[in-house]
């Protein structure tokens, strides 16, 4: 990124920078402390959990809890952990990510290079997805489902993750794609290439930062949805978020606190891994239309 | 086509509307088989907009386009048989040179060897042979221009097309460039059609300009016609730097022919003989008519032109003297406008003073002041 320039408008004074750090520190640690508990916990026997101290670094080191999370664990009426969970998560989520991502871009292609009679007023409608509360929409889209015979399976997830995230996808890419130059698509044109040529051998190949901005909020968005994945999973097809609540909250037996903090890690952690490794280009790729050089 | 004088573009009645607003008004241009076409006019006056109907970019509300005797009207671009150089140049960034050069051809599935022998030909002519494995982003903007042009020049084209492209270009860049792309027009004898605001590079390139303002075709015709002979005020204006001369004129009959008398600053008006003046000035006797004449036609009276057959000569006021090494430019008063005289760089000439100014009025032009279309 840039680097600092002497009319940064921090001022260097110490003392002001001490301040800032402070502050920050504070925040990050008070952030962090959540996962520092779970982490800690989940590692830990369950007897050293009773004895109190949340704090506490482990006296016995221990994966067990992972392991049980992992495998063994009760969930619903069966022991089979939270992996079934975690597949059906990954099922779900690879398909609907790359899905919405593809016909997002394709919508900000069409809506920037081709535009037609009234694709403004399109583009509008798709923004107002955005806006709907998920709520309202949970009736109609089981009625949907039940038409369609997908009611209960993963593709039925799916197509409700693909249709709610269009809206998002496609503003992404429409607004990237509103400065990618129209010069480009014409000399295309004169060159010969076809709609689709156009889309995946010029625009596609600049297309990287936005991409990555797409897949990620997807990504997050849909591995971390509770509210379709409880309403419209059936028994097979439960996603990861909706194990683990029935993981934490199952009424009967001992609360096998150390299981449920490896557990809640386990879920969340495809998407900490998806931002780490692409993370710089997801603020890169939200300023790229902002600060186009 | 074998013969010259057959039309190898032409376009007739064009109408192009966007809604209501009517951006292009019954264009009609004919230029031959090996012709430069030059299109130039203030930015919105449809040129480039004219540039993208001939090159299928953008449809047309009515009339027609034929490039060599064929209507393409309504062919997809890549059938129209045209290659085309993009103000921004429009290099495919994420692609290197060659493979710039060679896209329309992969597209249409020319065999490998095929399209490294057509690169490597490009490449030689333009000299951007070492270039050929960069990216359009490590290029400099000379070398992105002759990589536009290397990829028109590859397609081997009936016709091509040039948008503004040496207006990104910094001042010396351009004329070098300008000269080159003559000296490739000259060894190629493709046809061009080539979009400019730049009037300069109209006159030194094309062979048939046509000026447009507001959708409207001004005046179509060669450099010299044009620059001479312009056919309204606006032409007359547009071409020509420093621009000519237009002030206001009284004509005076004065028996055998025709006199021209101009205000001047604090003295009576000059007047200035005019024996071969056009026909249809006499009917203007006692109006007013705008006067045009150009900088390089008015000057000090050693400098004046000496097959000029009707010198006129007067005393000015010279407020303003900018010599401009080749030149000197004088500035005075006459019909109520400041002008614009072109002197001789050594002439002795001080601002102040009062100077005798000779007038070649074979150069003279007259307008209407209402229609401000030339009085023939």
């Amino acid at each position: 990124m840039s680097a600092p320039s002497p009319d940064n408008v921090i001022s260097h004074n110490r003392l002001t920078r001490a301040l800032i750090y402070t502050a920050l520190i504070l925040f990050a640690v008070y952030y962090l402390l959540p996962l520092y508990v779970m982490l800690v916990n989940s590692l830990k026997p369950l007897e050293e959990i009773r004895q109190g101290g949340m704090l506490n670094l482990p006296q016995v080191w221990t994966i067990e809890p992972w392991l049980q999370a992992w495998s063994t664990a009760q969930i619903g009426v069966q022991p089979t952990g939270l992996r079934p969970f975690f597949i059906n998560s990954i099922l779900m989520v690879v398909p609907a990510v790359v899905i919405s991502t593809i016909i997002g871009a394709l919508n900000g292609y069409v809506l920037t290079k081709w535009q037609f009679r009234g694709s403004n007023v399109f583009f509008g409608l798709l923004l107002l997805s955005c806006f709907i509360p998920f709520q309202i929409v949970l009736i109609p889209m089981a009625r949907i489902l039940g038409m369609l015979g997908l009611a209960g399976s993963l593709w039925g997830l799916i197509l409700v993750h693909v249709v709610y995230g269009i809206g998002f996808t496609t503003l992404y890419f429409r607004n990237y794609y509103e400065n990618f130059p129209t010069e480009l698509v014409r000399a295309a044109q004169i060159d010969g290439a076809s709609f689709f040529q156009i889309f995946y051998r010029i625009l596609l190949p600049s297309s990287g930062p936005i991409i990555v901005v797409s897949v990620i909020w997807q990504f997050t968005n849909i591995w971390n949805d509770f509210l379709f994945g409880a309403s419209f999973s059936g028994a097979n097809t439960t996603p990861m978020t909706v194990a683990l609540n029935n993981l934490v909250s199952s009424s009967t037996g001992v609360k096998e606190y150390n299981v449920h903090f490896a557990g809640a890690i386990l879920a969340a952690l495809p998407t900490l891994i998806v931002y780490i490794v692409s993370g710089r280009y997801f603020v890169r790729g939200l300023m790229s239309g902002a600060v186009k050089g | 086509m074998s013969s010259t004088q057959t039309s190898f573009l032409k376009i007739s009645h064009l109408r192009k509307s966007y809604g209501s607003l009517e951006i292009l008004k019954d264009i009609n241009i004919e230029i031959e088989e090996g012709g430069f076409l030059v299109l130039v006019g203030p930015s919105g006056c449809g040129k480039s907009t004219l540039l993208n109907t001939i090159a299928g970019l953008e449809p047309i509300t009515s009339g027609d386009i034929a490039i060599d005797g064929r209507s393409v009207a309504g062919l997809h671009p890549s059938k129209r048989d045209i290659a085309m150089v993009f103000q921004s140049y429009a290099l495919y960034p994420n692609m290197t040179v060659g493979g710039n050069i060679a896209f329309g051809m992969e597209i249409r599935g020319v065999p490998k060897e095929e399209r490294e022998k057509a690169i490597k030909q490009v490449a030689d002519m333009l000299q951007i042979g070492h270039l050929l494995d960069r990216k359009p982003g490590q290029l400099s903007g000379g070398q992105r221009q002759r990589v536009a042009m290397g990829r028109a020049l590859v397609r081997d084209p009936k016709l091509f097309l040039f948008d503004e492209p040496l207006s990104n270009l910094d001042a010396k860049l351009r004329v070098d460039m300008r000269t080159e792309i003559k000296r490739l027009h000259q060894r190629m004898k493709t046809t061009i059609v080539y979009v400019t605001h730049d009037q300069i590079e109209a006159m030194t390139l094309a062979t048939k300009i046509a000026v447009l303002k507001d959708g409207v075709l001004q005046q179509f015709g060669s450099p010299a016609e044009i620059y001479n002979n312009p056919a309204n005020m606006f032409v007359a204006d547009f071409m020509g730097s420093p621009a000519m001369n237009l002030l206001k004129a009284k004509i005076e009959g004065n028996g055998s022919g025709v006199a021209v008398s101009l205000a001047r600053h604090q003295a009576d008006p000059l007047v200035l003989s005019v024996p071969n003046a056009p026909g249809g000035l006499s009917a203007y006797s006692g109006k007013e008519v705008i006067f045009g004449i150009r900088p390089e036609a008015l000057t000090d009276p050693d400098g004046a032109d000496r097959n000029a057959r009707t010198l006129g000569e007067g005393d000015c006021l010279i407020e303003v003297v900018e010599p401009a090494g080749a030149d000197t430019f004088a500035v005075t008063h006459l019909g109520g406008k400041e002008i614009v005289a072109r002197l001789r760089a050594d002439v002795r000439i001080t601002a102040g003073q009062t100077a005798r100014l000779a007038f070649n009025l074979d150069k003279a032009v007259f307008f209407d002041p209402a229609s401000q279309l030339r009085i023939a």
